[in-house]
C-alpha cells in the first residue's frame, strides 16, 4: 500500500514539524516518527508524516547497481 | 524530483529488462506476487509488464487496505455519521467504496452527513479541536505505514484531554496477510497456484524492517525481495527474485536499502505497541477471517476507541456470489476469469474489493491494461 | 456613476461591508440598484446601459456558433484567477474551439443570501477586465438570489455566440488515422492551483491557474492551417477526457508519448504528493488540436509564435482502432491505457 514520496527537509519548524520540499512544492509535515532528521536530509513522507530517512549513499549504490554490466551483457547501451 | 526521477529512467529500464531476459532459464516459468498496492500501481502506470519477459508473471496481492476493508466496516462508519451525527474524518480512498444499501461515504455526504476528507491524522485532531461541540471520529485504515500516525494522534488527544475525538480502528498487518495467502489451499496444500516469491512492500518495510519476512522465507521456502516504490526498483527486485529461484535460495533480500533497514523504525514501532494490541481475528474482504491480522486500541486508551464509545456492532456483508475477488487476491485467478469483470463490475460501479481502489488487481487491469485484451483477441 | 447618490435611491450600495439579501433578486429597487451600480457600471457598454432585458445586435453573415458554461468552482478566488474571469474565458474558449470568432457574451448570477458584496464586486471587476481584454462584451444577463444554504456563494453561467469563417470545419468527429495530436502548453496548472487552496490540502507553491481566453491563438492557428480537424480545451477530466472524447467521436484510437506532454516540474511534484495524474487534471487556458500530419509542423510553428502557445508540442498521433483506446507510451518504456476518469479524481493515501 501507500503513497509515499521522498522529499527534502527544507526547514525544521516548531516541535516536530518541518517544511518539506518536493520539486519546488512545499508542505508542512511532522517529523515525530523520525525526530533525528535535520535540514538537508531526505525523508519518505506518508500521510503527513516522515516514516524513514533516505540514505543518499545507499541510493547512489542502488542506481549504480541498476546500471551495472552483467557478465553476459558486455557494454551498457 | 530527486530520488524519484532517477528511479524512473527509461535507459536503465531497458538495461534491466535485458538483464532479466538473460537471467530467466529457458523453459521455466516464474510467478511473483507483489503484495503491495503501491507496487501494483507502479507496474500498471509505467507499463512494467511489457518490459518483463513472457515467462515472468506478476500476480497482484491483497496489499491494498481499501480493497480488503469489509463492507460491514464502511457500514459502521456510515452509521456513525448518519445515525449518530458524528463528524467522520476519512482518507479520500474510502469515499467511493460502495457500502450496503447502494450508498457510500460520498453519497452520504451529498445527503448531508458530515464526512470530511483529510490528508493526515493530524487534520482529524484539528477538526476535533476546532469543533468542540461535535463528536469527531477518525476512520483509520491502512497497513503498518499508516498506523504510527494514528498512534500519534491518539497520544496527542490524550495529552490534550480532547473529549470529542475518537478513532474507528481498521489497521491491518502485512505479515498476517502474506501468511494467509501462503496457507491457503491453493498455494500450500493443493499447489495449484505456484508462487515462486514475493516482492515485499516498500513503505510498510520502512516501519517494520526486513526482519519480519525472514519467517516466511524460511517456513515456506519462498524468496522475498523488498522493493522500493519506483518502477526501476520493481524491476531490480524481479531480477533478484529470478536469481534466487534459479539458485534455489529462499532468502530475504532488501532492494530498498536507501530507506529500509533490518530493524525498521524503532520509534514508530514503539508508538504502535504503546497504543494498539492484536485482534484475535479480523475479516478481510475477499480473504475471510484472518487470525492476528489486525489491531485494536488498548483498553488504556479505550476512551479514544470509537467502537467502545459508540457501541459499534460489526455485521458481515457478503459480496456478490459471482465475485471472484477472493481467488484473485490469492493469485488463483485473474480479473478476466471473473464473469462480472468489465460487465457489471467496473471502476464506476465496483462490485468487489479488487475493483474498488485503483490499486486493486481488477481496477489496475481495467484502467491501465485492458487494451491488451484487444491484442490477444 | 458608481457611488453616486441618486434622488430615487436611499443610499449607494455598501460594497465594503454589505451582503446579498433576498431583495437583490426580487425585481425591486434593490435589484435595479445592484444591476446599475455593479453590473452595468463594470461591464460598461451601450447594450447594458439601455437597461433592457435583452441585447440587440446585427450578425455578420456566416455560420453562428453558440456555447454555454456554468461555473461552480470552489474556492472562488485562487492563484492566477477567480470564478469571474474563469467564466468569461471558459465560454469564449468553447466558442473559439469551433474555429469561430467570439462576438458577445451573456452572464447570469445565482447568488446565495449572505454572500459578501465585496467579493461579488471583486468577481465582477475581474469579469469586466477579462471581457475587455478579450474584446468580447457582456451584453445581457440576469440575477437571482437563493436562500442561505442553497448555493455555494455564487454560481455563474455564461453563454457566448460567434461566427465561423468560411472553409473552417472543426469538429471532434473529424480525426483520421495518421493525423497528429498537439497541445498548446503545460498541463495540469489550473487543477493544481485550485487544490493548493482547498481545505486540508494546503501547500506553498508558485503554481498559478492558466485561465486565459484562447480565441486569439485559435485565430492564428486557423489562419496557418485552415483544415484543422479537431480543437478542444481540456477542462474537467483533463487531457485524458478530451482524447477519449475525440477517439469516441471519431471512431479511432490515439497514441501519445508521455515524454512529449509538457508538464511543469512543480505540477509533477504536486501531483506526486496527492497521487494524481497530470493527464486528468483540469486546464483553463490550453487546447488540444488534431490536424493532418503534413500540417503539423506548420501548426506547431503558428502556436509557438503566440504568447499562449509558447510551449506547444506534438504529443502523438491518431491510429486505427475499433476499440477507440487512448494509449500512452510511458517515459519508462512500457505502455498503458489512458482511460476515462472513473468518478472524481480524489487525492489518495494508497
Amino acid at each position: 500500500m501507500c503513497l509515499a514520496i521522498p522529499a527534502l527537509v527544507a526547514k525544521r519548524l516548531e516541535g516536530d514539524d518541518a517544511l518539506i520540499d518536493l520539486g519546488g512544492v512545499r508542505k508542512q509535515i511532522s517529523l515525530a516518527l523520525v525526530p533525528e532528521a535535520v535540514e538537508g536530509d531526505y525523508v519518505i513522507v506518508h500521510v503527513g508524516y516522515a516514516i524513514s530517512r533516505l540514505d543518499p549513499e545507499a541510493a547512489r549504490k542502488t542506481l549504480a547497481l541498476f546500471a551495472e554490466v552483467d557478465a553476459l551483457q558486455g557494454a551498457t547501451p | 524530483m530527486k530520488f524519484v526521477d532517477e528511479f524512473r529512467d527509461g535507459g536503465l529500464a531497458r538495461a534491466l529488462a535485458g538483464k532479466i531476459e538473460r537471467a530467466v532459464e529457458p523453459g521455466r516459468r516464474y510467478r511473483f506476487m507483489e503484495f503491495c498496492g503501491g507496487h501494483t500501481h507502479a507496474i500498471s502506470r509505467y507499463g512494467v509488464t511489457e518490459l518483463l519477459p513472457e515467462s515472468v508473471t506478476m500476480v497482484h496481492g491483497p496489499g491494498c487496505p481499501v480493497c480488503v476493508l469489509p463492507i460491514g466496516r464502511i457500514d459502521n462508519a456510515l452509521a456513525l455519521a448518519l445515525e449518530q451525527g458524528v463528524t467522520v474524518c476519512t482518507y479520500a480512498d474510502t469515499m467511493r467504496v460502495p457500502a450496503s444499501g447502494r450508498t457510500s461515504l460520498m453519497k452520504a455526504r451529498a445527503a448531508g452527513a458530515d464526512i470530511r476528507m483529510i490528508y493526515s491524522a493530524a487534520d482529524a485532531l484539528r477538526i476535533a479541536r476546532e469543533n468542540p461541540a461535535k463528536d469527531v471520529v477518525f476512520f483509520a485504515i491502512g497497513f503498518e505505514t499508516t498506523t504510527p500516525p494514528t498512534a500519534l494522534a491518539i497520544l496527542e488527544a490524550e495529552r490534550e484531554s480532547l473529549a470529542n475525538f475518537s478513532v474507528f480502528c481498521n489497521h491491518l498487518l502485512t505479515p498476517a496477510a502474506i501468511s494467509s495467502i501462503l496457507e491457503s489451499p491453493q498455494v500450500r496444500g493443493i499447489g495449484t497456484v505456484p508462487l515462486d516469491g514475493f516482492v515485499g512492500p516498500a513503505h510498510v518495510s520502512c516501519v517494520i524492517g526486513s526482519a519480519p519476512y525472514e519467517y516466511f522465507a524460511a517456513e515456506y521456502a519462498k524468496p522475498v525481495v523488498i522493493a522500493g516504490f519506483e518502477p526501476l526498483d520493481v524491476m531490480q527486485a524481479v531480477l533478484m527474485l529470478v536469481k534466487q529461484v534459479n539458485e534455489g535460495r529462499s532468502e530475504v533480500e532488501n532492494e530498498f536499502v536507501r530507506a529500509v533497514t533490518r530493524e525498521g523504525n524503532a520509534k514508530a514501532k514503539a508508538l504502535v505497541a504503546e497504543v494498539f494490541t492484536l485482534r484475535r481475528s479480523f475479516e478481510w474482504r475477499g480473504l475471510g477471517e484472518v487470525p492476528y491480522s489486525a489491531l485494536r486500541i488498548k483498553p488504556r486508551y479505550g476512551r479514544f476507541d470509537a467502537e467502545q464509545r459508540y457501541g459499534i456492532v460489526y455485521r458481515s456483508v457478503a459480496d456478490n456470489k459471482a465475485c471472484e475477488c477472493g481467488a484473485i487476491l490469492r493469485g488463483a485467478k485473474s480479473p478476466r476469469d471473473c464473469k462480472l469483470f468489465g460487465t457489471v463490475c467496473t471502476p464506476e460501479n465496483p462490485m468487489g474489493s479488487c475493483m474498488v481502489s485503483s490499486e486493486g488487481a481488477c481496477a489496475a487491469w481495467y484502467t491501465y491494461g485492458r487494451f491488451r485484451d484487444r491484442e490477444a483477441a | 456613476m458608481s457611488g453616486a447618490v441618486r434622488k430615487d435611491y436611499v443610499r449607494p450600495i455598501d460594497f465594503k461591508g454589505g451582503r446579498v439579501d433576498m431583495s437583490h433578486g426580487s425585481g425591486g429597487r434593490a435589484m435595479a440598484q445592484l444591476i446599475e451600480e455593479l453590473f452595468v457600471a463594470q461591464f460598461d457598454n451601450d447594450w447594458l446601459r439601455q437597461l433592457n432585458d435583452q441585447a440587440c445586435f446585427a450578425v455578420p453573415t456566416g455560420r453562428m456558433v453558440m456555447a454555454t458554461d456554468s461555473h461552480v468552482v470552489s474556492p472562488l478566488f485562487f492563484p492566477g484567477g477567480d470564478i469571474g474571469c474563469l467564466s468569461v474565458h471558459g465560454t469564449i474558449n468553447d466558442v473559439a474551439m469551433s474555429g469561430a470568432r467570439p462576438l458577445y457574451l451573456s452572464a447570469t448570477f445565482i447568488l446565495e443570501e449572505g454572500f459578501p458584496l465585496a467579493d461579488l464586486k471583486r468577481i465582477v471587476e475581474s469579469m469586466a477586465a477579462a471581457s475587455r481584454e478579450a474584446r468580447v462584451p457582456i451584453v445581457t444577463g440576469d440575477t437571482k438570489v437563493v436562500e442561505k444554504g442553497k448555493g455555494d456563494g455564487v454560481f455563474i453561467t455564461t453563454t457566448g455566440v460567434g461566427i465561423v469563417p468560411e472553409g473552417v470545419e472543426i469538429s471532434g468527429d473529424r480525426a483520421r488515422p495518421g493525423d497528429k495530436v498537439l497541445v498548446s502548453g503545460t498541463l495540469g496548472d489550473h487543477g493544481v492551483a485550485i487544490m493548493s487552496f482547498r481545505e486540508n490540502l494546503e501547500f506553498e507553491t508558485t503554481i498559478r491557474s492558466d485561465t486565459a481566453a484562447l480565441h486569439g491563438l485559435v485565430a492564428d492557428m486557423v489562419k496557418a492551417v485552415a483544415g484543422i480537424r479537431c480543437l478542444r480545451d481540456p477542462t474537467r477530466g483533463g487531457l485524458a477526457a478530451t482524447l477519449n472524447e475525440f477517439a469516441g467521436q471519431s471512431g479511432v484510437g490515439i497514441h501519445i508519448r508521455e515524454d512529449d506532454v509538457p508538464v511543469r516540474p512543480e505540477v509533477h511534484a504536486a501531483c506526486e504528493f496527492l497521487g494524481l495524474d497530470p493527464l486528468y487534471v483540469a486546464n483553463e487556458g490550453k487546447l488540444v488540436a488534431i490536424c493532418a500530419a503534413s500540417d503539423a509542423e506548420r501548426l506547431l510553428g503558428a502556436m509557438r509564435a503566440h504568447p499562449l502557445g509558447r510551449q506547444a508540442a506534438i504529443i502523438g498521433e491518431v491510429v486505427e482502432d475499433p476499440y477507440r483506446f487512448v494509449q500512452l507510451e510511458t517515459g519508462f518504456g512500457g505502455s498503458r491505457m489512458v482511460d476515462w476518469l472513473a468518478g472524481e479524481q480524489l487525492p489518495r493515501i494508497c
